[in-house]
């Protein structure tokens, strides 16, 4: 096993997910079998290859620095869950 | 014969002969969703007000005599994770069912220059994670071709609607295959544009190195006119290209003698179904003797493309949905104790299986000690299945082979195995990867199902892409079948 629950309880708390033991016991299995799979690439000699990431030859994009518009706040917050004098709004963050 | 089997000029010579109004091909088009999609399961947001209003607006166009877009009042479906102000967008999760943009994407803008009209929005899998529609938290898209069976992933709805009839066409976004393995599920056409070619700013990013908007359409003309439309630099997308955009129609000459076609071993190999495989053989021919030469060669690192492409799309998307926390829009838990609950919570409830276990798979890969071994890794192969890419341009103009390895398969029959479900991708992913177009075409049937041929092409070269898709279908009529519905 290259996986097993206590990594799925601790990537979880990672990415912010709940997990009932079930959903665990499946991830479990499930990302053992997918990461067995990518060991594939272990198969490769990459020491002296460069990382692509990203396919076109783009770097540092700049726009002017100039001032524009901005969205209405009334528009920004109607999708918001709770918003109070113009903020969004979330349970405390301390007890 | 409903409307939308008349070509976009006849369309447009009849609405510019007073003989059609706009008006007429919205109606055509919700007529045929009311009658068809209970079964074909393609829409999710429907807007017939706006649609008819938009049309109205069109046909007022025509009688005043003002210039008319290059898409002039055809009828088109949007898929789910591309923003439209005022049209609820989903991605087909449960953590966006109520979310009402508050910007229009830069396809949408260009869409409403071009004068179409919006239908309404597509089914997918949530968030574009998949392959075959069982992903969407809302319901399964049907292939039109038979109703057992799936229609692709991730833009099914998109597919499924063009090949149903309920859209004039739709666009699609594709990040491993998500607009050219529907198509060819779906017996349409679907073309993935050189990343960068098209703005990506308002698609929901799922793995930004990866994703494209591209359009769904039932034949390759359609596709230059909606690639015409909504190719080109766009400043609100840092990744977008700056490059001077051809005239993708005038491109369709039909005339391909002298091209060099290359055909990876490694696409008509272990794992591609005969019949597919067949099918490909006979469209080969076809190209053949239209005069374009073709020779069979190797992309070595093929094998590698499904987990390189795993990894990365997998990272990339634990990064990118971090967004959804329940702060600013989408569904926010109940009652949460504290802020940390509230992100728990709202993201437990919200994402479906497939969004969790690639969120999980992203987030350890990209996880302290991990990194290298696992994303670093793959980054270095995509360079190996980059310069694959590079090789074979070197000396031929398009490779072609299968979109997918097999026809659609049956609902249900590989919803436990996420492993198999990646592997449908293994013929278009690689392609994903290099960042080059790719166009999925109908090339020929196996037991009532659909085969599509794939023809990739040099990065920015979507011309000859669309040239021989062009010319193999002016000299074949699977583009012409429809499924009974």
């Amino acid at each position: 096993m290259t996986i097993n629950i206590q990594d799925v309880e601790h990537v979880a708390r990672l990415a912010r997910l709940d997990l009932n033991q079930e959903e665990k016991e499946m991830f479990t299995a499930q990302l053992d079998a997918i990461l067995k799979y990518a060991e594939k690439l272990n198969e490769l000699d990459t020491e002296n290859v460069e990382p692509t990431t990203h396919v076109l030859h783009v770097s540092n994009v700049m726009r002017e620095d100039k001032v524009h518009e901005s969205l209405p706040i009334e528009k920004v917050l109607r999708n918001a869950p709770d918003d109070e004098d113009g903020q969004f709004k979330v349970p405390a963050v301390l007890e | 014969m409903t409307l939308f089997d008349l070509s976009l000029n006849e369309i447009h010579n009849r609405l510019h002969a007073k003989d059609l109004a706009v008006t007429d091909l919205v109606a055509q088009a919700f007529e045929t969703i009311n009658e068809r999609d209970d079964r074909i399961q393609a829409y999710l947001t429907l807007d017939e007000e706006a649609a008819q209003r938009q049309a109205a607006a069109l046909d007022k166009k025509i009688a005043s005599g003002e210039a008319r877009g290059l898409l002039f009042g055809l009828p088109a479906g949007i898929k789910d994770n591309i923003v439209t102000e005022g049209l609820r967008t989903t991605c087909a999760s449960q953590f966006l069912r109520n979310y009402d943009p508050i910007y229009n994407a830069t396809v949408m803008d260009k869409l409403q220059l071009a004068d179409s009209v919006t239908l309404g929005k597509l089914n997918m899998d949530e968030f574009a994670m998949g392959g075959s529609n069982e992903n969407s938290s809302f319901m399964p898209v049907r292939n039109p071709w038979n109703l057992d069976h799936v229609p692709g992933g991730s833009s099914g709805g998109s597919a499924a609607a063009v090949a149903a009839g309920e859209a004039y066409f739709t666009l699609g976004s594709d990040t491993g295959g998500s607009i050219r393995q529907p198509a060819s599920y779906c017996g349409v056409v679907g073309l993935k544009p050189t990343y960068g070619l098209v703005s990506r700013f308002g698609l929901v990013a799922f793995a930004s190195s990866l994703d494209q908007i591209g359009p769904i359409t039932k034949n390759v003309e359609d596709s230059a006119y909606v690639l015409q439309a909504i190719a080109g630099y766009d400043e609100k997308d840092s990744t977008s290209a700056k490059v001077d955009i051809p005239d993708y129609i005038s491109a369709l000459t039909g005339d391909i003698k002298g091209l060099k076609i290359a055909v990876p071993s490694e696409y008509i190999g272990e794992g591609v179904d005969a019949a597919v495989k067949e099918s490909i053989i006979s469209a080969l021919k076809v190209l053949e003797s239209l005069g374009a030469e073709w020779e069979e060669v190797s992309l070595p690192y093929t094998e590698y493309a499904v987990a390189t492409y795993y990894l990365l799309a997998s990272s990339e998307a634990s990064s990118n949905l971090a967004r959804f926390d329940g702060v600013r829009y989408g569904v926010r838990a109940e009652n949460p104790g504290n802020l940390l609950e509230m992100y728990h919570q709202s993201r437990s409830e919200g994402f479906g299986p497939e969004v969790k276990r690639r969120i999980m798979l992203g987030t350890y890969a990209l996880s302290s000690g991990y990194y290298d071994a696992y994303y670093l890794k793959a980054q270095k192969v995509r360079t190996l299945i980059k310069q694959d890419f590079d090789n074979v341009f070197a000396k031929y103009d398009v490779i072609v082979g299968p979109t997918a390895p097999t026809t659609a398969f049956k609902l249900g029959s590989q919803v436990n195995d996420p492993l198999t479900m990646y592997l449908n991708d293994i013929l278009t992913i690689p392609v994903s990867l290099a960042g080059v177009p790719a166009i999925s075409v109908p090339c020929g049937f196996v037991s009532g199902l659909p085969v599509g041929m794939q023809i990739i092409g040099k990065a920015f070269d979507e011309q000859t892409v669309l040239r021989v898709a062009h010319a193999f279908e002016q000299n074949t009529d699977f583009h012409q079948q429809r499924p009974q519905l």
